[in-house]
């Protein structure tokens, strides 16, 4: 123990949680999960009932490490009257607490391996989801409910069912089998980018943006990339992706908290380093002869990155790629942005006519910004009355007070002048 | 100045995430650490145990912990010093425990 209160790494509770859950689910099996998961509560809830004394250890992931493993030996220890199992896991963790690998130094693949495992193809993708978030992300069953709109008791329900799921399995997937890892790499990527677009366009009733979702998708896709047989193409232009679009969280609430559209942000705050960061992994995603849907979403958000403001932004090539996304991602959203730059690139008329023509655009007939971006459309095109009452429509569809204050703000502007701002998505 | 012992009572918030918790801990290591800036607090407390063991009557009759409720269980101890019981109260106001349901007993030390 040190005199001085030591500055505790942001978050730490929460990411030593999927580092420790891993490290010691790899030696007890899946089917240990939730005996992992409350030796290492315990662990932090010791953690708190010392430090907050203010003296925090010299190294707190290794004490938290080396708690949480005492806590698993004596659950096992407890569990070997009912469990014949329970007294030789104890006895491994021991050993290799003993083996001289100093406690807290988990080894890298863990993580790796329990996100392989809980991206298993019997658990649905929210379900994939969920467990990423509890067991990975360290989030509570409320938490998640928050993030992915759930209850807290039918998250529970549904983490205990993928539990069951995963028990079956036995072991950690082996991530060091190229085969296995390609095989899942898909539904690993799903999860992640669901992970982030929750985060990024989530419909949260409060909190419009939860940063914490994209850190976190960002934290795991990072990891993802040191695997060799996972840091392919596809998975750099994710995280490329992800970059571009995080650069612009800074900018995208004003200082009321306020929503702001891609072309109302200063962007001048947008984060210049995620952008250098984006810029090199979207050159990385270019080896290879695939051309993913992630490829061209992540060029197409590079393209917003680089301009120097909404009306000088290159919506030619913008159009080009959108035109190519569509055709790999045939869906309704996709189509409503591409008739945004089709509107820009070729003016409103164009762009309205690809809005009439989106096939399934009955699957839009609830999201606010498909009657939005049809107003903005009519007002270029000197409609104003139109707009206005698209604009009324889409305000009654917002999902969110932000999103409402938006379009109401958006239909103010409309009343009162040209309003000229564009709304698109932000 | 007297001394005041802060006993802290209230179970641990075993329910609260991971982030909760850090969160809740990070206010009293703030609270400690503007104690012992100001001179309060001089580094004289402690967790303690849940676990433990008691012993009553002429017999020494042993028995185990914990002594009452979940609630009621002291989960630590702080010496802090102030003019008097009230600036303690003061003091002891300040404590985030009351967030997570916990109390604080305050105790004039008595001097010998």
């Amino acid at each position: 123990m040190t005199e001085d209160v030591r500055e505790l790494a942001e978050h730490l509770f929460r990411h030593e949680t999927g580092r420790i859950v891993s490290s010691l689910v790899r030696v007890l099996g899946v089917a240990h999960l939730a005996l992992a998961e409350d030796a290492v509560q315990d662990a932090l809830v010791r953690a708190l009932e010392t430090w907050k004394f203010g003296s925090t250890p010299e190294h707190p992931a290794a004490w938290l490490t080396r708690a949480a493993r005492n806590r698993a030996i004596d659950l096992l220890r407890h569990d070997s009257r009912t469990d014949p199992l329970g007294a030789e896991l104890a006895a491994s963790l021991e050993a290799e607490t003993a083996s001289g690998r100093p406690a807290g130094h988990a080894i890298p693949d863990d993580e790796l391996r329990l996100m392989f495992s809980c991206c298993d193809p019997g658990l649905s993708r929210p379900a994939q989801v969920a467990v990423v978030l509890k067991y990975l992300g360290g989030f509570s069953a409320r938490e998640i409910a928050e993030a992915l709109l759930s209850s807290e008791a039918a998250i529970e329900k549904q983490l205990f069912r993928s539990r069951r799921v995963l028990s079956a399995r036995g072991k950690l997937l082996d991530v060091g089998d190229p085969g296995l890892v390609r095989e899942r790499l898909p539904a690993v990527h799903d999860a992640i980018y669901l992970l982030f677009s929750e985060g990024y366009h989530g419909s949260h009733p409060e909190q419009v943006v939860r940063e914490d979702l994209c850190h976190e998708a960002i934290r795991l896709g990072v990891m993802l990339s040191r695997l060799p047989a996972a840091s392919g193409p596809e998975t750099q232009a994710l995280l490329a992706l992800f970059c571009f679009l995080a650069a612009r969280l800074p900018a995208r609430t004003d200082d009321d908290g306020n929503l702001l559209l891609l072309a109302e942000q200063d962007r001048t705050r947008w984060d210049r380093s995620l952008i250098e960061e984006g810029m090199r992994r979207l050159d990385a995603s270019a080896e290879g002869e695939e051309l993913t849907a992630r490829h061209l979403e992540a060029a197409i958000a590079a393209r917003h990155a680089s301009a120097p403001s909404f009306a000088a932004t290159d919506w030619g090539g913008i159009l080009e790629l959108y035109d190519l996304l569509l055709r790999l991602d045939p869906s309704p959203i996709v189509a409503l942005n591409r008739a945004i730059a089709l509107g820009m690139a070729e003016g409103p008329e164009a762009g309205l006519q690809a809005l009439a023509e989106i096939p399934d655009r009955e699957r839009l007939r609830r999201y606010p910004f498909y009657p939005a971006a049809m107003a903005e459309l009519e007002a270029r095109a000197g409609r104003g009355e139109r707009a206005a009452g698209l604009l009324e429509a889409a305000l009654r569809l917002g999902r969110n007070p932000a999103e409402r204050e938006l379009l109401a703000r958006k239909l103010a502007a409309c009343r009162g002048s040209d309003g000229s701002a564009v709304v698109a998505p932000p | 100045m007297s001394a005041f012992m802060l006993i802290f009572r209230g179970s641990p918030p075993h329910r609260d995430s991971p982030e909760q918790l850090q969160q809740h801990m990070q206010k009293w290591m703030t609270w400690f650490e503007g104690l012992t800036r100001d001179g309060v607090y001089k580094g004289q407390g402690a967790p303690l145990e849940a676990e433990g063991k008691v012993l009553r009557g002429t017999r020494k009759t042993l028995s185990d912990g914990p002594y009452a409720e979940a609630k009621d269980l002291v989960g630590g101890y702080a010496i802090i010093e102030a003019r008097d019981l009230d600036a303690a109260v003061e003091v002891a106001r300040g404590c985030p425990t009351y967030e997570r349901d916990g109390a604080v007993e305050v105790r004039p030390v008595r001097t010998m």
